[in-house]
């Protein structure tokens, strides 16, 4: 599932309370129910926004899942930038052409 | 009746989730402008509002994603997102079904739309309506293009929804605006947040105010992805009020690139 899995989740979190809830109660189970490889989990888990990002997750998906991990505009912000750095570019998505960047 | 309002006008969840980090110059007269807008929405006594938008995966996703869609609730309900982050108190929004399914069947006769009767705003319509609806009492009928998950629907079918979009509001006794909310360049949500391309927008606009639909349509998303951002594909939701005013002129009533909103924050009415 992958990609795909890993969007799909935070789409279901972002705007589903009970996906919410049990983001909040038993995360594993909900995990479970996604098919995601280990780096996935380990991005999601961590969170690691910036590898998060890198796979190619859409900012528009991920800017919500790191508020609801914690993250402060400029800290999500610099999380991508690190990853990046960290990581390499965007492997794939919007985001993977990266000649289009400054 | 038939529209008796039309404009654009930027969405960007910054505009009020960060509005205390921007320039209160630019952050006062772009609010200002807003309201201008609001009160010309208001003096023209709409029975409706449709709000062309691109909503950023609250309601649609990839596994089963409409190029466009109307939608059709009673009532709908927003912001998605966490009411602090986004500087936006959740409310209900009216909706208007019967009139939202009369032009549905009326724009079918030209265009191929999905509906819905269900649907959560995010950012993309609420940020508008918490500035030129703040009481949220008018009637409300959302349409998504889809800006965000390629494929993504060529302009030409955009501008196309516009027209049949006018079409349909010239059959129907009720007074009805609309607004289009978008980009224009952007890179929102990514390490280039706050990058703004500023001759491409002005460019971008001087076609979208003189109507210029040959140079609106002229435009290639590859082009635009590199220019002016994945956010850049937002600008279906301006193609599509051109569409819908079509032979009119408009009037920018502001314009300034506010980094921190990572948008060009636009508000612009056309004369209809």
């Amino acid at each position: 599932m992958s990609l795909y899995g890993v969007q799909k989740l935070i789409f279901q979190l972002n705007r589903d309370l009970a996906t919410r809830q049990r983001y909040e109660t038993n995360f594993d189970a909900l995990l479970a129910e996604y098919e995601l490889n280990e780096e996935e989990l380990r991005a999601i888990r961590d969170p690691d926004i910036g590898l998060l990002y890198v796979m190619g997750v859409n900012g528009q998906l991920l800017m919500h899942y790191a508020a609801l991990r914690g993250f402060e505009w400029s800290a999500y912000i610099e999380a991508m930038k690190e990853g990046e750095r960290k990581y390499g570019p965007v492997r794939t998505g919007l985001y993977s052409r990266a000649e289009g960047r400054r | 009746m038939s529209l008796v309002f039309a404009g654009v006008c930027s969405h960007a969840p910054g505009i009020t989730g960060r509005k205390e980090r921007a320039d209160p110059v630019l952050r006062d007269g772009f609010y200002a402008a807003y309201d201008r807008m609001r009160l010309a929405l208001e003096a023209q006594k709409p029975d409706a509002l449709v709000v062309i938008g691109a909503e950023h995966f609250a309601n649609f996703f990839m596994n089963n994603m409409p190029s466009l869609c109307v939608g059709m609730g009673e009532v709908y309900e927003g912001p998605i997102e966490d009411e602090a982050w986004l500087g936006i108190q959740r409310h209900k929004v009216p909706g208007a079904p019967g009139l939202a399914k009369r032009l549905i069947e009326e724009m079918m006769q030209d265009v191929d739309l999905a509906y819905a009767q269900e649907w959560k705003f995010d950012h993309g319509i609420m940020v508008p309506l918490n500035f030129l609806t703040p009481r949220y009492d008018l009637p409300v009928i959302p349409v998504n293009i889809n800006c965000q998950g390629p494929p993504l629907i060529p302009l030409k079918r955009c501008y196309a929804f516009g027209q049949a979009l006018r079409r349909a509001c010239d059959k129907v006794p009720e007074r009805i605006a609309v607004i289009g909310t978008g980009g224009i360049s952007h890179w929102p949500a990514t390490p280039d947040s706050g990058k703004i391309n500023e001759p491409w927008d002005r460019a971008f606009l001087e076609r979208f105010l003189n109507g210029k639909r040959d140079e609106l349509l002229a435009y290639r998303d590859e082009d635009t992805w590199r220019e002016a951002g994945q956010g850049g594909f937002e600008i279906r939701t301006f193609i599509a009020v051109s569409g819908a005013t079509e032979g009119a002129r408009g009037e920018l009533w502001f314009y300034a690139p506010i980094p921190i909103f990572a948008v060009g924050c636009t508000v612009a009415v056309m004369k209809v």
